[in-house]
């Protein structure tokens, strides 16, 4: 029995700053979750991942992520990739600090 | 201390070289990122949740002044202006930008400091007692050896690809200060019937998601055979540890699958194989090494400032009460500053109270610092006419906290706010405990209690052992946090047992309050510890405050 495909955002980091960015529709990668390419077919998040994968020069350990649609645009569902997307909560570093 | 020979000088500089060219080579993209990882591991680059981490190795816990000036110029000139000490003794910049890290390095270098070793499947910093050279019930100062193992395994051709990584903790007293019965190799500097100095070698201890208490693999192995010794130690794991499992690869499963016996008996074999030609000590060299960790020359001077200071001053006295031990020198104290201020991140300095610290070391202290494995750091060698001054310039910048020992002297790793391997936060659980009691204002009635938390199962909190440990989890998307009870992490090693099941990040501070609360119903008076409470009623009263639901149903 084939599992539902549940929808993902592409992510990685950046290889010179090492934060947290997501891959768009037009092949760019983005510090804000909301802009990045939400996938709902699991053949087109295969080769998404391939693409992405290609930018290796520029980014590290990219990984499919769970993600839910939301009025502004893809939005994290686990806790894990929350924090990813604001920063540590002992300190106002990070995505949260601007 | 010690300070860089030529030899070990021209290493350092000589690896940060071949880093910067890595970066460069990685940037440029003639390096994938597979083939570059192993080199930033090799050199204390991990790459975090929101950024890169570099972990700077602090030897044996010791640091000079000039040492913390420079932790203090690296995190505000490639970080955010603070570190963060770790539970090995390490220290942590959770903000560099790859394109800085081999000028933190090289900055590193000029103070005699590096990160190599503190990542990968090698023999890792080699931790002491953070007490060791000036505390009063040692035998002998374990920081000579602990420097001789460094020399030793770093760049070992033999151990740069072991099946694991290798941890080796040294402590010169009986009392257990640095964990060691929970590193792959303990080592406790002894004394025999006829005199000799020598070393009881424990084996096969470590926490992680299969905690176990090491064994005495021999009960005394003499000062020249030391070094030898533990590389027939290695050598035997290397061959025997497994490859096929990460999670069976620690020597503490090769010797639980193994067994004692037959450890031993390959140990010996392979010493007896090495010893004789092992060229690795040259007693010159250790010589050298000990000269360097030489006492100071202690001063003698009147106490009695500091007696009516403490008469006159409520607060400097609770300070003294709970933030200083007994030194070897007459009229000598060992000052433990916090850096765990009831709210504040535990192990985190910024770069200000770092050269508070670093300039009273030089004024009043001999030149010197530890770093502990409980997070805090350490001014071995004060006098007492001297303490007075020490607290007040401490006071001002958020360092006089006397809490070393209690509550909220907790134990926390990174956890999920910076960790990729993490599966829930630590760090607010901490802040929220310590902040909760302070306003109970029941810290100093509560007595002698460690909290470890650690934010996944690979216990870089030390939970096993703590007093009260807390491990978060990840249960189905939501933070869950277990605790155990019981653990002790000093010569009277001992795994804490879990009470049941796990509470929500929501519920485990009031849990945790029940818990403690209930305790001061249940001991007999104020000198009984929480540990002691444990140990004299077993878990079952403690299970009932913490699930008092399911007492009720047990009761009815």
């Amino acid at each position: 029995m084939s599992r539902t495909f549940t929808p993902k955002v592409i992510t990685a980091n950046a290889l010179l700053e090492g934060d947290a960015i997501w891959f768009t529709e037009d092949d760019t990668w983005t510090r804000n979750i909301a802009e990045a390419e939400l996938i709902t077919d699991e053949a087109h998040g295969d080769l998404r991942l391939l693409e992405a994968k290609a930018d290796q020069g520029i980014v590290v350990g990219v990984y499919l992520a769970e993600a839910k649609p939301t009025d502004k645009g893809p939005a994290p569902t686990h806790f894990r990739e929350a924090f990813r997307t604001r920063g540590p909560s002992n300190y106002a570093h990070g995505k949260q600090e601007v | 201390m010690y300070v860089y020979n030529d030899f070990d000088e021209g290493f350092v500089r000589e690896r940060v070289a071949q880093f910067r060219a890595q970066v460069e080579r990685r940037i440029d993209g003639s390096l994938t990122e597979d083939e570059f990882k192993p080199f930033r591991l090799m050199n204390g680059l991990y790459l975090q949740l929101h950024a890169y981490m570099l972990r700077v190795a602090v030897p044996y816990g010791t640091l000079n002044s000039a040492q913390m000036t420079q932790l203090a110029h690296l995190a505000d000139t490639y970080d955010k202006g603070y570190g963060h000490f770790t539970t090995r003794q390490n220290i942590q910049y959770n903000w560099p930008e790859l394109r800085d890290v081999p000028d933190m390095l090289s900055d590193l270098a000029d103070v005699g400091m590096h990160a190599i070793q503190t990542s990968g499947n090698t023999i890792r910093n080699v931790t002491a007692d953070h007490f060791a050279g000036a505390a009063k019930d040692e035998v002998e100062d374990p920081r000579p050896i602990a420097e001789l193992l460094r020399q030793w395994s770093t760049d070992h051709p033999e151990f740069q690809g072991l099946p694991r990584k290798f941890k080796i903790a040294v402590t010169g007293c009986e009392a257990d200060r640095a964990v060691i019965r929970a590193h792959d190799i303990g080592i406790q500097v002894v004394r025999n019937k006829a005199g000799e100095i020598g070393y009881k070698v424990i084996v096969g201890g470590g926490l992680g998601r299969t905690p176990m208490i090491g064994k005495v693999l021999n009960d005394f192995v003499s000062k020249a055979d030391l070094l030898p010794y533990c590389e027939a130690i290695v050598s035997v794991y290397n061959l025997l540890g497994r490859r096929d499992n990460k999670y069976k690869a620690r020597i503490k499963i090769t010797l639980h699958e193994n067994g004692i016996e037959k450890i031993q008996d390959l140990v010996n074999a392979r010493f007896e194989q090495i010893q004789p030609v092992f060229a690795g000590v040259d007693p010159q060299c250790l010589a050298e090494i000990e000269h360097a960790f030489a006492p100071p020359l202690f001063k003698t001077a009147s106490t009695d400032g500091y007696e009516a200071a403490r008469l006159a001053n409520p607060a400097f006295r609770s300070w003294t009460d709970t933030n200083l031990a007994d030194h070897r020198a007459d009229d000598y104290a060992i000052v433990s500053i916090s850096i765990k201020k009831q709210g504040a991140t535990p192990g985190d300095a910024t770069s200000e109270q770092m050269r508070v610290m670093a300039d009273l070391a030089a004024k009043y202290g001999h030149d010197e610092l530890r770093i502990s494995h409980e997070q805090n750091v350490i001014l071995p060698h004060v006098h007492k006419s001297d303490l007075h001054a020490i607290y007040t310039a401490l006071r001002d910048v958020d360092l006089a906290t006397a809490n070393i020992g209690l509550i909220s002297d907790i134990i926390a790793c990174p956890g999920m706010d910076y960790c990729a391997l993490a599966t829930a936060r630590s760090i607010p659980v901490a802040q929220e405990i310590a902040t909760r009691f302070d306003e109970l204002k029941l810290e100093h009635e509560i007595g002698a209690l460690k909290i470890k938390i650690s934010g996944c199962i690979n216990a870089c909190g030390h939970h096993h052992v703590g007093h009260i440990g807390i491990l978060g989890l990840d249960r189905a998307g939501v933070e869950n946090y277990q605790i155990t009870l019981g653990g002790d992490g000093t010569e009277t090693t001992t795994i804490g047992e879990r009470a049941g099941p796990g509470f929500g990040a929501d519920e485990i501070v009031p849990a945790i309050e029940r818990l403690v609360l209930g305790y001061l119903d249940l001991r007999m008076c104020k000198e009984e510890t929480f540990l002691h409470a444990y140990r004299r009623l077993g878990a079952a009263p403690f299970k009932d405050i913490l699930y008092p639901e399911k007492a009720q149903k047990n009761a009815a």
